[in-house]
């Protein structure tokens, strides 16, 4: 018996609407994020990730009534990410129904928030999110990103992932920005070296084209769990087949 | 005959889920609130829990939810505590430097090891996070129809170690071996969270609406 590697689909949800970005932009339509997120609750995934990528203060009420009908129909653990500022946000997803509330550049710019958040939610709720890129230096490190892959932060990837461990966060989502909508795989490098860096469960993200891509983030990158959204949501494998191919490679997988 | 389920509200965190699995598996009447007369006056109670266990049980206590609860549990009402809702029926936890829980069972609530690993050296990340097995150690009416060994979502740092208590009624194992339900007379509690283990989680709370408590 053991822990089971988990697969959870995401939705990229833009004003109410689930879409996916190839490098974060040419935007394609996959529909409406309750019933993509009730199909994904039938399918077997074993938890679904929802990233409000609009997240202007404006929209946030349809962001928080679309979390609260996910929620009353999903009965998988939900995490949610996308403009998350201020413990009041973490606050009002958590009541709306999220299960997990992911930070992402406001930890960069408050990283306070993460540890004052999961000493108030506990660390369990607390995911923090990385978007990374490969230094072209030849250094082999890799920093951290902003706004979509857009602004350099100048902070070094392991180092940031050890600190937001030590500040209470629960879990790390890591996306290479080289490799999001590519369908290359994932970068496993550096998700190998975050996932030896840390005690906390590591999401492998950005690159998924094939199932063997699924394997290779639990065997060579040593995630706890990885992230996918093009490949289920336009049908190319079903969550069921993911599940069947990781079995076959001796990955253990909740039937 | 319409059956009232009051899940305990102590203002700790998402309880939306609970109620909303509650509802999926059958409850036609869900109340959500730390009213002691509501609470006395509901068919079964749970008490659900998130977070640290010292303000869980400080605002629990604040509320006045311990002596609800101890009366309902005299009463025989049943009654489903979930994940820090669990431990808080422990004697203790060493959360937070240490806590005096309710006491409901005996057995102190302890972490994972720091640098935790599986027997064959792998590495075990904490929080012990994902769906796990869950082997019944005994029979209850709330494992019926659920297979031996199904899985179930787990989200905890602490845990109660299987040997800590009589009354463990599943355990998981993680390169420890740890309590993943516990019961007693008209009390069932689950370290895991049904609300949020799909269909295993869903039978179980089917079956908690139609326990009489006894077991």
């Amino acid at each position: 018996m053991s822990l089971a590697k988990r697969i959870i689909p995401c939705l990229d949800v833009d004003q109410g609407r689930v879409v996916k970005g190839v490098n974060f932009v040419g935007i394609r339509d996959a529909g409406d994020p309750i019933e993509i997120a009730r199909r994904y609750n039938d399918a077997g995934a074993d938890e679904i990730t929802f990233l409000d990528i609009t997240a202007s203060h404006e929209q946030r009420d349809t962001t928080y009534r679309t979390v609260e009908q996910i929620a009353s129909q999903v009965f998988i653990p939900l995490t949610v990410g996308g403009g998350v500022r201020a413990v009041t946000d973490i606050r009002r997803l958590l009541n709306a129904g999220a299960d997990k509330v992911s930070i992402n550049t406001a930890a960069i710019f408050n990283p306070d928030l993460v540890r004052e958040s999961a000493e108030r939610f506990g660390s369990q709720c607390i995911v923090v999110a990385m978007d990374v890129k490969a230094l072209d230096d030849g250094s082999g490190r890799y920093e951290l990103f902003t706004h979509g892959g857009r602004k350099p932060t100048g902070i070094e990837a392991i180092e940031w992932a050890q600190k937001m461990a030590d500040f209470g966060a629960g879990e790390i989502l890591l996306t290479s920005m080289d490799r999001d909508g590519t369908k290359d795989g994932y970068d496993l490098p550096i998700t190998r070296a975050i996932s030896d860096a840390v005690d906390i469960p590591v999401i492998a993200s950005g690159g998924v084209g094939t199932l063997d891509h699924l394997v290779a983030g639990f065997t060579e990158g040593g995630a706890d769990a990885v992230l996918a959204a093009s490949i289920f949501h336009f049908g190319t494998y079903t969550v069921a087949e993911a599940k069947a191919h990781l079995a076959q490679s001796g990955i253990v997988v909740r039937g | 005959m319409t059956q009232t389920v009051a899940v305990i509200d102590y203002g700790m965190g998402n309880l939306h889920s609970v109620e909303s699995a509650l509802r999926e598996a059958g409850a036609s009447d869900v109340v959500v609130t730390a009213d002691a007369e509501a609470i006395l006056l509901a068919d079964r109670i749970v008490f659900p829990g998130v977070g640290a266990i010292r303000d869980c049980l400080a605002e629990f206590r604040r509320l006045g939810c311990e002596t609800t609860l101890r009366l309902a549990v005299d009463r025989g009402t049943p009654v489903l505590g979930i994940c820090v809702g669990m431990q808080s029926l422990m004697a203790r936890s060493d959360e937070n430097g240490g806590v005096d829980c309710l006491g409901f069972f005996d057995g102190t609530v302890t972490r994972f090891p720091r640098n935790h690993s599986d027997t064959d050296g792998t590495k075990l990340k904490v929080p012990h996070m994902g769906w796990n097995q869950v082997a019944q150690s005994r029979n209850h009416p709330l494992w019926d129809g659920i297979a031996d060994n199904a899985y179930f979502y787990f989200v905890h740092s602490f845990f109660l170690p299987a040997e800590e208590s009589d009354h463990v009624a599943g355990s998981f194992d993680y390169g420890i071996k740890g309590s993943a339900a516990i019961a007693k007379d008209n009390v069932f509690a689950t370290q895991f969270h049904p609300e949020k283990s799909h269909d295993n989680g869903l039978k179980l709370l089917a079956n908690f609406l139609r326990w009489d408590g006894t077991c």
